[in-house]
């Protein structure tokens, strides 16, 4: 899923110091999951945006309103009846929603609530880690799914590099070298063979460089 | 035992400490109150095992936010004791008592509503 995390109040309060009437909108996806932009965010926000703002006796009107997703026209639309009746929105939504939003109300200003950080899994309760960098172009049947491009710093394709060191990279002590982490796998599921064997270069048009990435299936459009 | 805690304290009960949520407190600044503090069991001992903990823990985030935005953290504070030591609970009940006297009174104006609203929600 989509992991995010909220953006320091004081950022968010200097971006609705001159607003009086906010809509305050969370999204029930994988921000909700991951603790950083659900129903109950969307409550701690409101409340503490309200608290700042009556500390300072400049007081501000929120609706707080929570979307099935942000990333969905039908569930954006929904706003329309209320939406006109605020200065600004501000969404819980990962950069998708925050920018679908906007796509959709062009003239409304829409603003960030929370920072999108990468794709990744709940680790344990509280804790998220990456897994993916969506390069577009999988390679996990060669490596034992683990991801050489998320977990290598240097996502290398063909590895490990001279600064793995006792299973660890060189770029800090806690975090794993990828590719020991793909060796030692695929020595457990008795792969080894496919270790040898040289990755070569990887289509990255796929990848992030080439602009808006589209997908269109034909099946599916109406 | 005739131990008498200050008129000032107004009881909120819940099932365990671990349903106080972070937004039950801010919720509850925002009705006015000068101060919010929560009575767990202590640590080790909740019925529903880590509760207490779990509270402790959102009392330290809740501190944190006050801070962010400029409000006194020491408003909310987390005690623990044990369901029959009533003399340790009058003796919470003064210091947070006093502890907000010296604070002074919120600069969040009074709003009873919001108040009437929590209580519901718990």
């Amino acid at each position: 899923m989509v992991i995010g995390e909220g953006k320091p109040i004081e950022e968010i309060l200097s971006m609705i110091s001159d607003k009086k009437k906010l809509l305050v909108v969370g999204c029930k996806g994988c921000v909700t999951v991951c603790s950083a932009g659900g129903k109950k965010e969307v409550e701690v926000l409101s409340s503490t945006i309200r608290l700042a703002r009556a500390k300072d006796n400049n007081p501000i009107e929120i609706k707080e309103e929570t979307l099935e997703r942000q990333c969905d026209t039908e569930y954006l639309v929904l706003m329309r009846g209320y939406i006109n009746n605020y200065d600004a929105v501000l969404s819980l939504a990962c950069g998708a929603g925050v920018q679908y939003c906007a796509e959709m109300y062009k003239s409304k200003i829409i603003l960030p609530a929370i920072n999108t950080n990468f794709v990744g899994v709940t680790e344990k309760q509280g804790i998220w880690t990456e897994r993916c960098q969506t390069c577009g172009n999988c390679i996990l049947d060669r490596t034992g799914g683990i991801c050489p491009i998320t977990r290598c710093a240097k996502s290398l394709l063909n590895g490990p590099c001279g600064g793995s060191s006792l299973g660890k990279c060189e770029i800090h002590k806690d975090i794993s070298c990828g590719w020991q982490l793909i060796y030692d796998r695929l020595k457990e599921l008795g792969l080894t063979d496919a270790y040898e064997e040289i990755i070569p270069l990887k289509d990255w048009s796929t990848s992030r460089d080439g602009g808006l990435r589209r997908i269109v299936r034909e099946d599916l459009t109406l | 035992m005739r131990a008498e805690y200050p008129a000032s304290i107004r009881i909120v009960r819940v099932p365990c400490t671990g349903k106080v949520d972070i937004v039950f407190i801010l919720k509850t600044l925002e009705s006015g109150v000068d101060g919010i503090y929560i009575v767990g069991c202590e640590e080790g001992n909740c019925h529903f095992m880590v509760g207490n903990i779990r509270a402790r823990k959102r009392i330290v985030k809740a501190k944190k936010i006050l801070e962010t935005i400029g409000l006194e953290p020491e408003r909310i504070e987390m005690f623990n004791l044990s369901a029959g030591d009533g003399v340790k609970f009058v003796n919470i009940a003064k210091e947070m008592t006093e502890r907000i006297l010296k604070l002074g009174p919120s600069s969040i104006p009074r709003n009873a509503v919001i108040m009437e609203d929590i209580e519901e929600a718990i």
